[in-house]
């Protein structure tokens, strides 16, 4: 188990810096740059601007510069927020997202758990069907629908709630809106895996074994069936935390939250190489700690997994 | 006993004595005129039952607070509330007035601007703002290594261009002199009539240098910054708010009515709408397009005419628009009306010729709809029946449903009135710019927006090889005339060389398409007064309160 989780660690720098030199390259070969507007900038001024931040220099060089740079810790300046660094940008805009997400991620967890264990074992009765058509709806309306929407019922024809805005943690009413709009899909997805999972376990020697001992159905549950039933739910787990808590530029922008799914799509708009860089190596992280917890929880649950 | 009373005599004698210099220093200038901000004044004291307190959406988080870097219009909008220049704009005529200067003289060949600063402006750590401030402050953007876009509205001063393209290293050689610390000399190179206007602009505000040389980038913060407009700056949240609150050392803050002002970056403008309907917010100067049919009904909403102009811009440079007959057949096939009547219907005008009248400049008429000579000129190029067929062609765009519907219209109405079938490309706002630069494009979207007041922020793009042409096209006569208008003192001779310009433009080469005049809607909370409409949206919050 150690040496795994060691070698996975040592692996993690190589992934994270094919992921820079891709996304680096990428973004200085797509047209048009930071400082490129509707005004086109007199030579000798761009000239001044390229060569305060290293843009005069070759790609390649750039691209080192930063490596060096990054190595230090500082991701940079960013090129169109002209004085926050992007260090600041995502020390500000990540805490936000993860609060956001993290309250997401529980509630799509409780229900979608909830959802999935009370399908499977009411398999193909009307109870089935009702919650998997919900989780239909729940995958297939995108969160741009569902956001308006609820914010139309909560906010504008009943004023119970904020329409939009962000007050941070001490006022939570402005989190409720969109963190259930950011879960419902993961909740829907966490559904359906759970709803699988638990209609193979429950159909196994081992439970019918419990069931002939003349357990209760929740001990069944509980104590046998979750444990495995819950195995595909863990292995998306990782990529969607991921994914929650780095932001989501839809809910962020009709919510008006300042985060950090945002700052990637609009840096990438807006050609602000270092931001973009700052979010993906975020965004990598993430997805690498993640993915690694999600496998060693999966070890843990199942002990057919060995790591050898 | 004798000496003292003496000396108290004369003492009198000295203070009559500067009293009448300074009131005839203050009173009777040709510049000074205090009575000019009256309307702008509530006329009794009800706003003051009301709390202070305005909110407005400026749709975006600004890229930065710094005067010398910012390029947008949501910069410039807080810039000018934090900072103040040597003058300031009227804000219904936006003609200059006094800002940080209350007087100043200008030679007679216009070339020498002496600025005389108040002897009361400071900064907002009440520190006393001087000449010296400019002179630094100028310098900066002059300097090349500061990166300001925007350095080149300092190039009509003398020196200023080459100092900052390094061709002359001392900047002893720039027009810009401190006489002492209320006086400051401008030289400028050749007459520019629009450098007040300029004077007003945001890239030449003052900054605290020393707070900048020590805080570097950081020095907008809130907790660094020190500036010296009406407001000063309280919070700024990134992407969250911003907060500006009431600067008690503005040497105008008596006239301020406002307390505070919260500063929403929202660019959902659905949502922002909401809040404005549940009075969160009082002012919205950018509205969502897709319930205009719903707002523009409302109270709330205005609607003025706009200092941007809509057109298209041609390559000249490669077949078929390298022919000027090509090019105003495409102009004369299009009836603009459809356009702003029937898609935008925020009563935008359709517009055969270039520039907003800014500045009292009455734009030329250009030609009008005529589809028969459309037709002819194409027949005279050598296209159409018993000619050459005509080219592929393809409108390239930034992606937006509203530059998608206009364009539409357009070729629609090319099919119908030439014949010709164009196709439609969107791109990304970078990659068009990329290829507006490169003139890699046959049709493309372009907007402009004036920068100041005068017609020549719309026509200095289009002189030859000017780095806004971005159409190739390249005419001597236009070219002279441009430099023509910048010798003439003048104001009607110098408008009538614009005119002349702006006919070369849109009667008779057709490098661009014009299609038409922008406007300005938003919505305004009824309990706002002292907001003023004017062309160049330009609201000084300093004249606004809150009145029930």
């Amino acid at each position: 188990m150690l040496k795994y989780l060691i070698y996975r660690l040592l692996h993690a720098p190589l992934v994270l810096f094919i992921l820079l030199a891709i996304t680096f390259f990428l973004m200085h070969a797509a047209p048009g740059g930071p400082f490129s507007g509707d005004r086109r900038l007199d030579p000798e001024i761009e000239a001044a601007i390229h060569a305060k931040y290293n843009l005069d220099k070759p790609v390649y060089i750039q691209f080192f510069i930063y490596l060096r740079d990054v190595a230090k810790g500082d991701l940079g300046p960013s090129y169109k927020h002209k004085n926050i660094s992007v260090n600041e940008i995502i020390g500000t805009a990540f805490p936000q997202s993860f609060i956001l997400g993290f309250i997401a991620f529980v509630i799509a967890l409780a229900f979608g758990l909830t959802a999935g264990i009370i399908s499977a074992l009411n398999h193909n009765t009307c109870l089935d069907y009702g919650v998997m058509s919900l989780t239909v709806i729940g995958l297939s309306l995108p969160t741009f629908i569902i956001g308006p929407m609820l914010q139309l019922g909560f906010a504008v024809y009943r004023q119970l709630l904020p329409v939009a805005g962000y007050e941070g943690i001490s006022s939570p009413e402005y989190l409720i809106l969109p963190a259930f709009t950011l879960s419902l899909p993961f909740a829907a997805r966490i559904a359906r895996l759970m709803r699988t999972g638990m209609i193979e376990i429950l159909s196994q020697d081992f439970i019918t074994t419990a069931r002939a001992k003349g357990l209760p159905d929740y001990v069944i549950v509980i104590k046998h069936a979750l444990r495995g039933g819950i195995l595909p739910v863990v292995s998306c787990l990782g990529p969607a935390f991921s994914q929650i808590i780095t932001g989501s530029l839809v809910v962020e922008k009709i919510f008006q939250i300042p985060g950090l799914g945002r700052e990637f799509v609009e840096g990438a708009l807006n050609r602000d190489y270092t931001l973009v860089m700052g979010t993906v190596i975020v965004y990598g992280i993430c997805i690498i700690v993640f993915n690694l917890v999600s496998d060693i929880i999966y070890g843990i649950l199942d002990p057919r997994v060995c790591y050898g | 006993m004798l000496h003292l009373t003496k000396h108290k005599i004369l003492t009198y004698t000295e203070i009559f004595f500067i009293f009448l210099a300074a009131s005839f220093l203050f009173g009777t200038t040709q510049n000074e005129k205090p009575d000019w901000e009256k309307p702008y004044l509530p006329k009794t004291n009800n706003w003051q039952a009301k709390k202070q307190h305005f909110i407005f959406n400026n749709g975006t988080d600004p890229e930065s607070l710094d005067p010398a870097l910012i390029t947008g219009v949501p910069e410039s909008r807080l810039a000018a509330e934090l900072f103040e220049g040597l003058i300031n704009l009227d804000p219904k005529s936006l003609e200059p007035r006094p800002g940080i200067a209350y007087r100043w003289d200008i030679s007679d060949d216009g070339l020498i601007y002496e600025f005389h600063l108040r002897k009361n402006a400071k900064w907002s750590d009440g520190s006393e703002l001087t000449a010296h401030d400019f002179f630094h402050s100028w310098k900066r953007v002059l300097t090349p290594s500061t990166g300001a876009s925007y350095a080149y509205q300092l190039f009509p001063v003398k020196g200023a261009e080459d100092f900052h393209s390094n061709r002359s290293k001392s900047f002893d050689e720039v027009g810009i002199k401190v006489i002492n610390n209320h006086t400051f000399k401008v030289q400028l190179k050749a007459p520019c009539s629009y450098f007040l206007d300029l004077a007003a602009f945001h890239t030449l505000f003052p900054v605290p240098v020393s707070v900048i040389k020590t805080h570097k980038a950081q020095w907008v913060r809130p907790e660094n910054i020190i500036s010296n407009g009406p407001f000063r700056l309280e919070t700024w949240k990134p992407r969250q708010k911003i907060e500006l609150v009431k600067n008690k050392f503005y040497w105008g803050s008596m006239i301020c009515k406002l307390e505070k002002i919260t500063v929403f970056p929202y660019d959902n403008l659905d949502t922002a709408y909401q809040l404005f309907l549940q009075n969160k917010i009082h002012w919205m100067p950018a509205i969502p397009l897709e319930k205009l049919s719903e707002i523009i009904r409302s109270p709330d909403y205005y609607v003025m005419p706009y200092s941007g102009s809509y057109f298209y811009r041609f390559n000249v440079t490669k077949p078929p628009f390298d022919d000027a007959r090509v090019r105003k057949a495409f102009s004369l096939a299009i009836d603009r009306r459809i356009i702003t009547e029937h898609i935008l219907k925020a009563g935008q005008q359709p517009a055969t010729w270039f520039c907003p009248p800014v500045s009292g400049y009455r734009p030329v008429p250009g030609l009008k709809y005529n589809r028969d000579k459309a037709k002819q000129l194409l027949t005279e190029a050598g296209y159409g029946a018993g000619g050459r067929p005509f080219p592929n062609i393809e409108i390239l765009y930034n992606t937006s449903e509203q530059h998608k519907k206009v364009a539409e219209a357009i070729v629609q109405q090319w099919k119908n009135n030439l014949g010709i079938s164009v196709s439609l490309r969107n791109t990304e706002w970078k990659v068009l710019l990329s290829d507006m630069d490169n003139l890699n494009f046959q049709i493309i979207r372009s907007s402009w927006i004036g920068d100041y007041g005068d017609p020549n922020t719309f026509f200095d793009m289009f002189v030859t090889g000017g780095g806004n042409n971005r159409t190739g096209w390249s005419n001597k006569e236009y070219d002279s005339l441009l430099l023509q208008t910048r010798l003439e003192l003048d104001k009607e001779k110098r408008y009538r060389l614009f005119q002349k310009m702006e006919r070369l433009l849109v009667e008779e080469e057709f490098p661009i398409l014009p299609l038409y005049i922008y406007v300005n809607q938003g919505v305004l909370n009824q309990s706002v007064n002292g907001w003023h409409e004017n062309i160049r949206d330009i609201h000084p919050l300093k004249y606004i309160w809150l009145e029930d």
